[in-house]
């Protein structure tokens, strides 16, 4: 009698977890995201009621593993995709998204917009952005890199934790921030490079995990991260990086599909991005900076951290047509 | 001075007590018969040293072998069944006795075919114990055992998996050997014939004792409530 | 005979959608191009890297297994014994991100070694960033596993042999060498398999210990096809190479030596006497205890973040809970559904034992969760719903199912050899009684394989429960699970409480284990 009580629970339990939601009657805008973005601490939880409310509509959130998983599952699901919006690509993929021709225009208005370059994607919507920094622990390093170049100078230390290129956004914009600085001899500082990375973590968590747990003292980040620390934390452990060649920056961005059956919820949505109701959120939980003036409601210690000098960025369509040469390039300088 | 003494030999089994008392003397060869679970089996563990006693003496020819280690005891173990090592061939597995790593010279090769031609295996040095009958492995266990020239020989029900007949000619090849080899042997039996054929004297446990003990023609005989109760009337 | 039929079309299912799978990858975008690819030397490189690591990974997990395993035969009353062998259970079923954090707490350049050597004045630091950060992690989470593997087989030995043995004087080393070696030769092959494959199909411990893109194995490079260039048929191509690489050697193991039993940790049938001296007994708690600390000292780390985390970060109490209970409640019916399916594969593996395909049918379909590529089972579940299926709102089914397929190898692992030891000892006297079916489960096989059930329902669960891959595939935000939970901590910098949540996730897999064996299983000997 053990067994039968015992798959009762099991279909007992698996009932239970599979009643989800009844179907809803408002019509549902299934928007497509990084998992970390609906997490109860993201801007997902915060965002979702009023939009909501706005719209008299129900949003099911998506989530897949990062950013670089959202563009492969959108070329894998193809026309089929029931996805209505698609957010958390960032810049350096737009151009591959877009040539997918999944991406339908925006049409929304930008204007509000305030961006350190100028915004020209008529498929895409940016709703935050952020500068790619090496986070600097003070108690495990006297005196950290002052510049690109410093890092690419010779020797094996100080040791530092990198993303992959081929598995992250943070990864792949070092390397076009190599690209941007030292362009073909982006192989040669690499090559620099290369003793003193500890090791090349599959994402951002990891990477940062291991960085926190004392492994190397700088990690590839963004300004941000010191934001965090002075803020939740209370910390000045760890500062943000500023080189003088200046910063790159990841702009991450949101779209809707052309095959969305709910253009009209989807185009509001992709407005109400760009509005003070979504942007105020976007620094204390993503984490990132807003894509318009919100004023007081962008914390102080936001303006405390250090702001790069520079800020670098190449354009979609050049990365999207070297991208993989590039890879491979860094794979040459870095894996033999 | 008996060639093999046990004292007062204690062992608890699960609730039972067991106390042993026998003495045997040298070329003797003894039956122990008895219902099961009443300790035939342990007493012959304790002898071997596979059990530890709780108190008492084992002495073989005046010398205490209560406390030493079971290849230290001048003792021969035969069982009923698993007494070669499937993946060594015959000829290694009686080498054995010659030196338990298996590092054989010449005479010890001569010795083993000699005890392999003393049990009628001669030229089976290297099948596998797989290949052979139920009979041949006894044998084969056997030639081991008298290898090892250990003055006392326990044999524990080593022809109950036997058809009859079998079991008849290993019970004189057994007592054959043992008697030109001068060992003493304790063997232990479910069927009385066995005890019979070959045995002296005769020792019947029960409830952990020592019922009785003396010529086999007499304990067969006996009308102990418990002996015939065993042996029926 | 019908449930081996059962068995069978369930282990033929599985095949299938395998196949099927990584069919669909492979024509997905227009056929593949096998020459292209077949003579891509980066690829060259990537193979081998990834036969060398898996290679010195099983060897490495073996040479430390057999010892500690043979200790533990030999030494059947050694204190806490019992607790070892459930720990043996914990690696294999952590999320890899868990355990490279518990080994880079020990063997990082911040770890307690690397302090021990400063405290010391030293200023050596390990550094684990690389083939030997690899090799470490994978002794880490395949060593139990090995042990559990191997120490079944000295179940095998009559007692006979132990008492022969004491008695013609042979020492530690003859025993070793004469009966010990031969006994091994029948298991360490499957053993060594078996972790082959797991370390073959490594992914996040490769990336992230690996120290550089230099080590890169199959899966990486699969991922990087499915993922990354979305090259579905490049993608397909290689997860077929993966799949029979490790398909060949578990055919070689096959050929050499006995199946894998997973068994639990047995009492020895008889004394061991060549455990008794004093210097064995030092000898074997040395080994003992220099594998429990290998294993332990990482876990000690986990829990001593894990710890500090829950009571001194910001304690995130309703989303632990919610994905404490999304955990039980996707990974106990995983785990469920893999045992009731393993039993009759199990079984069908024992009854159908003469029929050629049949048995390898049923042997990939027994392995299917390890040799698959679990990246482009996901890739090829996304390609074939589209349109089709709604995922999101599948997604508890969907996770489940895959998390049985996924443990279902553990299940058989376990099942397959307690099942034939069954049979051949019942199914004579089962069939003169006619009992049969249904009735004969109820009356014969629930009652005497109870413990390998248990035990098998307890290794699906707790790996059910651990699982990430599942998970993310089917993005439903509303179900995540602590492992995910863990994940979104990490990325929202709240590192600490992300070390409690994986605390709290080892202790329930623990604890669900341990009831489920206990519960399921029964008492018994230990």
């Amino acid at each position: 009698m053990r067994i039968i009580s015992l798959i009762l629970l099991a279909a007992a339990t698996f009932a239970l977890a599979g009643a989800g939601p009844a179907l809803a009657e408002p019509a549902k805008l299934t928007v497509y995201t990084y998992n970390s973005f609906t997490a109860d601490w993201g801007p997902g939880p915060k965002i979702t009621p009023i939009f909501e409310q706005r719209c008299g509509c129900k949003i099911q959130w998506v989530g897949v593993e990062d950013g670089a998983a959202l563009l492969s599952r959108l070329k894998l699901e193809g026309k089929n995709s029931p996805a209505d919006v698609v957010l958390g690509l960032d810049t350096s993929l737009t151009e591959e998204a877009s040539g997918t021709g999944l991406i339908a225009p925006h049409g929304a208005d930008l204007s509000a917009l305030k961006l350190p370059v100028a915004w020209n994607d008529k498929d895409f919507v940016p709703f935050d952005y952020g500068y790619f920094a090496f986070m600097w622990d003070t108690q495990k390093l006297a005196t950290p890199p002052k510049s690109l170049a410093d890092l690419s100078a010779a020797g094996d230390a100080p040791k530092i934790l990198l993303e992959d290129p081929r598995t992250s956004t943070p990864g792949l914009g070092l390397l076009l921030w190599l690209k941007t600085v030292d362009g073909d001899r982006a192989g040669e500082a690499w090559k620099s490079i290369a003793p003193k990375i500890l090791t090349v973590s599959k994402s951002w968590d990891e990477a940062y995990g291991l960085f926190t747990k004392g492994e190397a003292p700088l990690v590839l980040s963004y300004t941000t991260s010191e934001a965090y620390h002075r803020m939740e934390d209370k910390t000045d452990r760890y500062k943000a990086l500023i080189f003088p060649e200046g910063n790159y920056m990841q702009i991450e961005v949101a779209g809707m599909l052309a095959t969305s059956q709910h253009q009209d919820l989807a185009r509001k949505f992709l407005q109400f991005l760009v509005s003070p109701d979504f942007q105020k959120q976007i620094p204390t939980t993503n984490w990132m900076l807003p894509v318009i003036d919100i004023g007081a409601d962008l914390p102080p210690v936001f303006g405390q951290i250090p702001q790069p000098t520079k800020a670098l960025m190449l354009p979609s369509t050049e990365v999207a047509a070297h991208r993989a040469a590039w890879v491979k390039e860094w794979l040459e300088a870095v894996g033999q | 001075m008996a060639f093999l003494e046990i004292e007062g030999l204690t062992f608890t089994y699960e609730d039972l007590v067991m106390r042993f008392d026998l003495a045997v003397e040298a070329g003797e060869c003894i039956g122990v018969i008895g219902p099961s679970g009443a300790g035939k089996s342990t007493l012959l563990a304790l002898i071997g040293g596979f059990e530890r006693p709780l108190g008492g003496a084992i002495r073989v020819e005046g010398q205490d072998i209560t406390t030493l280690r079971p290849a230290e005891r001048p003792v021969t173990s035969l069982f009923q069944d698993f007494n070669l090592f499937p993946h060594l061939t015959v000829a290694q597995n009686v080498g054995l006795g010659r030196h338990p790593g298996l590092r054989l010279d010449a005479a010890d090769q001569e010795h083993v075919a000699r005890a392999l031609r003393q049990v009628g295996l001669e030229g089976f040095e290297a099948r596998l114990p797989g290949q052979l009958s139920g009979g041949e492995r006894q044998r084969v266990a056997l030639a081991r055992s008298l290898i090892r020239h250990r003055p006392l020989l326990l044999l524990d029900e080593p022809f109950a998996a036997l058809g009859p007949a079998l079991r008849g000619e290993m019970l004189e090849l057994t007592d054959r050997l043992r008697q030109a080899e001068g060992l003493t042997a304790l063997l232990v039996t479910h069927d009385p014939n066995e005890a019979a054929r070959i045995a002296g004297r005769t020792a019947f446990i029960a409830e952990g004792r020592v019922v009785l003990f003396d010529r086999t023609d007499r304990v067969l005989g006996s009308s102990l409530p418990e002996i015939r109760r065993y042996l029926g009337s | 005979m019908t449930a081996a039929r059962i068995g069978l079309a369930v282990a033929a299912f599985i095949v299938a959608a395998i196949l099927a799978d990584y069919a669909a990858l492979l024509w997905g975008a227009g056929g593949a191009d096998v020459a292209n690819l077949l003579s891509d030397r980066y690829l060259h490189r990537v193979v081998g890297f990834t036969f060398l690591e898996a290679s010195l990974s099983a060897l490495l997990s073996l040479a430390a297994a057999i010892p500690t395993a043979r200790a533990l035969a030999r030494q059947s009353s050694f204190p806490g014994r019992r607790l070892i062998l459930q720990l043996c259970a914990l690696p294999m079923v952590m999320p890899s991100i868990v355990a490279i954090f518990g080994i880079v707490a020990v063997f990082g350049r911040s770890g307690y070694i690397a302090a021990m050597a400063s405290s010391l004045g030293s200023e050596w630091r390990p550094s684990i960033y690389g083939l030997g950060g690899i090799l470490i992690a994978h002794v880490f989470f395949n060593m139990p596993l090995a042990i559990r593997l191997l120490l079944p087989a000295w179940g095998t030995v009559p007692a006979e042999s132990w008492r022969l043995a004491a008695q013609l004087g042979m020492s530690s080393g003859q025993v070793f060498r004469l009966v010990e070696v031969p006994l091994l030769r029948q298991y360490v092959p499957a053993a060594f398999t078996f972790v082959f494959i797991l370390c073959f199909l490594s992914f996040a411990v490769i990336l992230t210990l690996g120290g550089g893109p230099r080590a890169t194995t199959l899966e990486v490079a699969i991922y990087q096809a499915l993922h990354i260039d979305v090259d579905l048929p490049q993608g397909g191509l290689l997860a077929l190479l993966e799949t029979v690489a490790c398909l060949i050697m578990v055919a070689i193991a096959w050929a050499v030596g006995q199946r894998i039993d997973f068994g639990r940790g047995q009492r020895m049938t008889g004394l061991r006497f060549d455990g008794i001296s004093l210097g064995a007994r030092l000898r074997d708690s040395a080994t003992i205890v220099l594998a429990t600390g290998f294993l332990v000292l990482p876990l000690a780390a986990l829990l001593y973040d894990g710890l500090r985390g829950l009571l001194f970060a910001r304690f995130d109490g309703g989303p632990l809970l919610a994905a404490m209970l999304v955990t039980l409640a996707l990974g106990i019916p995983s785990g469920i559904i893999a045992t009731v399916l393993g039993f009759p594969i199990a079984g069908a593996a024992d009854r159908l034992r003469g029929r050629r395909l049949a048995t390898v049918v049923i042997g990939i379909a027994g392995l299917a969760g390890v040799v698959a590529s679990p990246m482009a089972i996901g890739a090829g579940i996304i390609l074939g719903a589209s349109g089709r299926i709604d995922l999101y709102a599948m997604a508890p089914y969907g996770v489940v199912t895959m998390n049985a397929l996924l443990t279902l190898p553990f299940a058989v692992g376990v099942l397959r050899p307690a099942i034939a030891r069954n049979n051949a000892q019942y199914d004579r006297l089962c069939a003169g009684l006619g009992l049969s079916g249904w009735n004969r489960f109820r009356v014969v096989d629930w009652p005497l394989l109870r413990r390998p059930i248990g035990l098998a329902c307890g290794l699906s669960t707790a790996a059910a429960m651990g699982d990430l891959a599942a998970i993310a595939l089917f993005g439903n935000q509303s179900l995540t699970n602590l492992t995910l939970l863990l994940y979104n901590q990490i990325a929202a910098y709240r590192l600490d409480s992300a070390s409690g949540t994986a605390l709290v996730l080892l202790a329930l897999c623990l604890a669900t284990f341990a009831a489920i064996e206990r519960g399921v299983g029964g008492r018994g000997v230990s």
